[in-house]
């Protein structure tokens, strides 16, 4: 009744002006839940998974619906802002969405985020310091991180040989990517693609000087007549049949693709000395899930030791998970490619606010 | 009826350029085809025949659910599409009315509107909609097949009605007029002789719409609910992944699919050729 | 001689008659209109006044739109110069689209529709089929096409003419673009195409001796409406296509479908790609309305 009544209050004006009410928007519509009661291990019906594709082992799916004796229905996005808007909406029916890092601060601040009872999620601590609680959510109070990775660039090493200069230059230095001859992809990504740019000339990815913009900006628009693509999807594929020779892309994604060519040796895939992107995706509950307490106790499935170390070696991602490193290949976790050991130039990316629209105008006009 | 005056040059040249562009239509299509039984994952690179593809295809309960769901949207929102636009087309066409001009109008703004606008406008809409009617009955609803059908049929109309509209137009109406004299009533004059005089128009638009709802992401994307995904979106959400032959598979079987379908009405049609000709002549 | 006002009265009758019809015809049309109407209004034309009340508000710092302080920024942004160059670079290559597409489908329509019944239906069928595979898989089938391995390159390379590089240039969007949106040209063509009066075809061949110019005087004038509606039907899609562009262009330049798609997407700044939609279609409805109305004089 209460719910009613504050929905009613809301709707109140549509009295006065029916269509602008209408059209307001609401991060605030739907009944907002609240996993308070949910104990650990308790499931008040079948999960609905929101997730990017292939991200999960088919078999913990099964093994999560066989262990609870519920189905988990599992729909996919390819954006985070495809994503957003719809749980925002409300209503989306979903109960576990796997945002990125940047994307869970701005749905906390819009409140479409359930704050997590973490007596139902006891696995919590088996996240790694790291991650727990990460930067994006500094409470720790409404995410588990799920996978992390890095983004860097695939190499043909056919090309320029097994020295091969590990710099940003292999794009955006003339000199260099000539050597390539054009075979190059970026991802089509502004903060991706401007934060390489960045990188290379020594600054923060995240920042929000117009100047240090411009002259990302210009690089970016020297590149373009220099590369074959701006491909945020199929960069593996293209550089493993060898249409490109250099791909800009994310880590597991890369390796992955690598691992399928004819000749997996001759590529590999590094984050420039420069530095670049570290990224996380997290698990989290929509505001308005409507079976939180299965919701928690899918995250505390996730983060057990054994399953954790399953998920992180299926995705090729590496684990924030602290307890799954007992159950994992050695030569997976000595993998340079997942889990880099200087990761003193890895930054995240955070949201800068206003500062947004400027880098995806800045791409915009550097393709002209 | 056909053209007899045509001359032998222009007629080649006509069979000639139709060769070819059932040639540039199908030359994907037959590449997929071949891929689908391709041995690797990655496109283009041919990994030995294999029909991999097609035994997970049958084992994906997913993309099955996924298929049943699109073909189910198409055809639904196709038949009341075609019925509404059809409707649509013959008003204005045929008839002045008041409110004609914006009625006109509107019917142009689904074709023009950017998909991704139309996609974030119908989410906004039906998660109002659906606010102001639990409020108003209690009546808690959601997305889902509805929301998709509803959607999908909100553009297609347009469609429709620009196809039919293109068949009636500068149409000779003096035939309708008579049949509208000769028959008792006016559902039968629009059964006996509009009907079958617009009915190339009305395919045309109904392969249109079928084609469009079969094909939508974005619109698609935003106005599922849970679990009711069209195959479509779902394949869209793999490309990050990389598209696995899987779905060359699924495209393939929907191929066969379709073809078998037309195959079964070609004898339909042979036994309503010989009217069809009288009809039009 | 009371013949006079005996014809005004017979008129003054017949008018009010005709009249009556016309009233009654007025209320048919009406009626036939209003289920499809009321339901564009509906789930048209009503969720579109959230677009439109969209462009007018502003965009948060964390990206979710404040309906308050309304205003005309959005609409602002219009007026910058990447705008500009979208916008006609867009219109370049729509109407690129259009021409190759009208050349192509053309002919094939009026091929189509000379054939028997059962011919003309099927190649109809035939023209669509391969639209009910999924579209990202047909571009991507282009993609292999057109990739500096694939089987075109081969071809010209192993006939002495070297690798053709199409794939990730401004040709491969034309052929993907064109590929895409044929059908909607073949199939309003083909319906003003297969009611032509072959009586009228066949005496304006007695009367201009020439094929060429009995086409042009003749059968063009009348096909006119499905020229007009293919053009339109291929037109506006083309100025929006994005995925089409991205995976065989390689997104190098940008283009006003993808300009939209990341002002909602990318930038989630929602009045900037509300107020570009607005502007778009109010233009594009207006120039429609306008080629409408010129290609029906010419009926």
């Amino acid at each position: 009744m209460n719910n009613r009544f504050r929905r009613a209050r809301r709707l109140l004006p549509l009295a006065v002006l029916p269509m602008i009410t209408l059209a307001a928007c609401g991060g605030d519509s739907g009944d907002s839940g609240s996993a308070d009661d949910c104990e650990t291990g308790q499931v008040d019906g079948d999960l609905y998974l929101y997730n990017w594709s292939e991200y999960i082992d088919p078999e913990l799916k099964d093994a999560f619906a066989a262990e609870y004796g519920v189905e988990v229905i599992e729909d996919n996005y390819d954006s985070n802002e495809a994503m957003q808007p719809i749980v925002a909406a409300g209503n989306s029916g979903y109960d576990v969405i796997v945002p990125s890092d940047y994307m869970v601060s701005i749905m906390i601040e819009e409140g479409s985020l359930m704050p997590l009872n973490l007596d139902a999620i006891p696995n919590m601590s088996n996240l790694s310091a790291e991650f727990n609680p990460p930067p994006y959510d500094p409470d720790g109070a409404y995410v588990a991180a799920y996978q992390w990775g890095t983004t860097g660039l695939g190499v043909d090493l056919t090309v320029m040989g097994e020295d091969t200069p590990r710099t940003w230059g292999l794009i955006f230095d003339p000199e260099l990517s000539a050597n390539f001859d054009g075979r190059i992809t970026l991802l089509n990504d502004p903060r991706e693609t401007l934060g390489a740019a960045l990188k290379y000339l020594g600054y923060s990815l995240n920042t929000t000087s117009a100047d240090e913009l411009a002259e990302a900006k210009a690089l970016v628009a020297d590149a373009v007549d220099r590369i074959a693509a701006f491909d945020s999807d199929q960069y593996d594929e293209l550089l493993a049949t060898g249409e490109t020779a250099v791909a800009h892309g994310y880590s597991g994604n890369m390796v992955v693709g690598i691992d399928e060519a004819e000749n997996p040796d001759n590529y590999t895939y590094f984050v420039p000395d420069e530095g670049g992107t570290i990224w996380t995706d997290n698990m989290a509950v929509p505001f308005d899930a409507p079976h939180p307490c299965t919701a928690h106790s899918f995250i505390n499935f996730i983060l057990d030791a054994e399953n954790g170390a399953q998920l992180s070696e299926w995705n090729y991602y590496g684990s924030p998970n602290e307890a799954s490193v007992p159950f994992m290949d050695p030569e997976f976790l000595a993998d340079e490619t997942v889990y880099p050991s200087d990761r003193s130039k890895l930054e995240f990316i955070t949201d800068t606010g206003d500062f947004e629209t400027e880098f995806s105008d800045a791409l915009s006009e550097a393709k002209g | 009826m056909s053209g007899r005056s045509i001359a032998p040059t222009t007629r080649w040249l006509l069979r000639s350029n139709s060769a070819l562009v059932i040639a540039f239509l199908y030359a994907p299509i037959i590449l997929l085809a071949v891929y689908s039984f391709s041995g690797s994952r990655i496109p283009g690179e041919w990994g030995g025949f294999t029909t991999e593809w097609y035994a997970r295809l049958f084992d994906d309960s997913r993309i099955q659910k996924t298929i049943g769901v699109s073909v189910r949207v198409a055809l639904v929102s196709t038949v009341i599409a075609t019925v509404l636009g059809t409707m649509s087309a013959l008003a204005l066409e045929r008839f002045k009315f008041r409110g004609r001009r914006v009625f006109d109008a509107l019917l142009y703004l689904p074709i023009i509107i950017p998909d991704v606008t139309m996609a974030v406008m119908m989410l906004m809409f039906f998660t109002q909609a659906f606010d102001l009617v639990d409020l108003l009955f209690g009546l808690g609803l959601s997305k889902g097949f509805a929301t998709i059908v509803v959607s999908h049929v909100a553009f297609n109309i347009a469609f429709v009605s620009v196809v039919v509209r293109a068949r009636i137009a500068g149409m000779d109406a003096t035939l309708e007029q008579a049949a509208a004299d000769l028959y008792a009533n006016r559902w039968q004059a629009f059964r006996y002789v509009t009907l079958p005089l617009i009915a190339p128009g009305v395919l045309g638009g109904a392969l249109l719409a079928i084609t469009l709802s079969l094909d939508d992401v974005v619109v698609t994307q935003f106005v599922a609910g849970p679990g009711s995904t069209t195959l479509p979106v779902y394949v869209f959400s793999l490309i990050r992944k990389g598209v696995t032959p899987t779905i060359n598979a699924v495209s393939v079987i929907m191929l066969l699919a379709s073809l078998t379908l037309v195959a079964g009405s070609v004898a339909l049609q042979r036994a309503q050729a010989v009217r069809g000709r009288t009809n039009s002549e | 001689m009371t013949v006079l006002p005996d014809a005004d009265a017979l008129e003054t009758a017949l008018g009010e008659a005709e009249r009556r019809g016309e009233v009654a015809e007025r209320r048919r049309g009406l009626l036939l209109a209003l289920p499809s109407f009321a339901y564009m209004v509906l789930f048209f034309a009503v969720p579109l006044v959230i677009v439109l009340v969209y462009s007018f508000a502003t965009r948060t710092s964390s990206g979710s739109t404040a309906l308050s302080d309304w205003n005309l920024e959005a609409y602002r942004k219009l007026g910058e110069p990447i705008v500009r160059n979208v916008v006609i670079r867009s219109v370049v290559l729509a109407l690129i689209t259009t021409v190759l597409c009208l050349v192509i489908a053309y002919p094939f329509a009026y091929f189509c529709a000379t054939r028997s019944a059962t011919v003309r239906n099927l190649l109809l069928v035939a023209v669509m089929i391969p639209f009910w595979t999924n579209f990202l898989v047909r571009n991507y089938a282009w993609r292999l096409l057109l990739s500096s391995g694939g089987p075109i390159s081969s071809f010209t390379e192993s006939i002495g003419l070297g690798p053709t590089e199409i794939l990730f240039t401004k040709t491969a969007v034309v052929i993907g673009l064109v590929y895409a949106y044929l059908p909607f040209m073949i199939l309003p063509l083909f319906a003003s195409i297969d009611r032509l009066d072959w009586r009228l075809v066949e005496a304006s061949r007695d009367l201009y001796a020439s094929g060429p110019a009995s086409f042009r005087k003749v059968v063009l004038p009348l096909t006119m409406p499905g020229v007009i509606a293919g053009s339109i039907l291929v037109f506006v899609p083309s100025m929006g296509a994005y995925v089409t562009p991205e995976l065989l262009g390689g997104g190098k330049e940008t283009l006003l479908g993808s300009y939209i798609v990341t002002q909602f997407l990318t930038a989630r700044n929602w009045p900037v790609g509300a107020s570009l939609s607005f502007v778009l279609m109010a233009v594009m409805l207006v120039s429609t309305i306008i080629y409408f109305r010129a290609g029906g004089k010419n009926l």
